[in-house]
């Protein structure tokens, strides 16, 4: 039973997340909004439900797994790809690495900024 | 068994969600052993070498890709609870995101922009058709928000779910080794760069071989960039006068 309840607790979450996106009209999608109320509720409680740790740890273990089906729709576009080809290779790749490279520094400065100056 | 029933055995099968379901868990589990055989390589990346092998089997066997995602929807769905549950670690390390709350917020906006314009810069500069990059745009966000933000800006969701998920495996291949260079060893602060740049891949990733603590933060720069973006993309793209 306890899986079954930690999957309620989820979907129930990603339900109300999808009633909050729809009826505020908010661009941002059901199950991100359903992870701040999860939150906000897991905050308001205290703790975590047994049931829902194992629903979820087990979820977040095959998290990879989950991305395969949306991936092999890459399949659909293999036109579009061949034309802007290289243009996708360097542009993905630079940029990554730009946004991974400039991002880790501006928090790992702000970072060690804020926890020397807050004394820690 | 003659071969007419055996021809009609596969037409069932083929359109039937039970092939797509178990030919994705077996390439996956297929994929997971390649990668440890190539030594956990970065350019092996389980999902990239199942989505690889899953599109070989689908062009051999002539099932289109509509076909097969009627299988392979029930586990495209988890993907919700899943995002959902990514609150979990994040509450048990709610101290010290707390403590860094500053420096992550202005460190998610500071990724956003980098991500974004960097982006369109290259693209444009490369000469990248009109619909390519309106799907790139988005591509360092996970896959639901980019896949909405694409359609609201004129881009393909379908490419734009999909350049997100080599957005991914390529920041799972760069990133270990670009902490290293820039001297970056704080795991929390590797954790969230990788969920900025590289959504839900580097949130795997943080989890698998950073801890539970990098996991949170990757989670937690996943939903924020995710919902930051959705909000800031259509002014940035307004700039770039697309």
């Amino acid at each position: 039973m306890p899986l079954i309840m930690g999957m309620s607790i989820l979907l129930g979450c990603q339900f109300l997340g999808e009633l909050l996106s729809r009826s505020l009209a908010i661009p941002v999608p059901g199950p991100v909004l359903g992870m701040v109320v999860l939150l906000v509720a897991l905050l308001i409680h205290g703790r975590v439900p047994d049931s829902l740790r194992l629903a979820g740890e087990g979820l977040l273990r095959y998290l990879t797994l989950l991305f395969v089906p949306a991936g092999v729709g890459l399949m659909v576009h293999f036109e579009l790809i061949k034309a802007d080809f290289w243009v996708l290779v360097i542009t993905l790749i630079v940029s990554t690495a730009v946004t991974l490279g400039v991002t880790g520094k501006v928090l790992d400065r702000l970072a060690k900024h804020y926890t020397r100056g807050a004394g820690k | 068994m003659n071969l007419a029933a055996l021809d009609e055995l596969w037409v069932y099968l083929s359109g039937n969600p039970l092939l797509s379901l178990l030919a994705t868990l077996v390439a996956f589990t297929l994929a997971t052993r390649i990668n440890r055989l190539a030594k956990c390589s970065p350019f092996a990346h389980p999902v990239i070498v199942a989505i690889a092998l899953l599109i070989g089997f689908l062009l051999l066997a002539g099932i289109d890709y509509a076909t097969y995602f009627e299988g392979a929807q029930f586990i495209h769905f988890m993907l919700g609870p899943a995002t959902v549950a990514l609150a979990i670690p994040l509450f048990d390390h709610r101290e010290r995101v707390r403590r860094m709350l500053v420096p992550i917020v202005l460190a998610c906006l500071t990724g956003i922009v980098t991500a974004v314009s960097s982006t369109l810069a290259i693209g444009l500069l490369l000469g990248a058709r009109p619909e390519t990059l309106l799907s790139l745009a988005p591509r360092s966000v996970t896959s639901p928000i980019a896949m909405g933000i694409a359609e609201q800006i004129g881009g393909i969701p379908s490419l734009a779910a999909g350049l997100v998920l080599l957005t991914g495996s390529v920041g799972c291949a760069l990133g270990p080794w670009l902490f290293r260079r820039l001297d970056i060893e704080d795991p929390s602060v590797q954790g969230f760069t990788m969920g900025l740049a590289a959504h839900g891949f580097g949130t795997a990733q943080s989890f698998a071989s950073l801890g539970a603590m990098a996991g949170a933060f990757a989670g937690l720069a996943m939903g924020l960039t995710g919902m930051v973006t959705a909000f800031l993309l259509p002014l940035i793209i307004s700039l770039f006068g697309l």
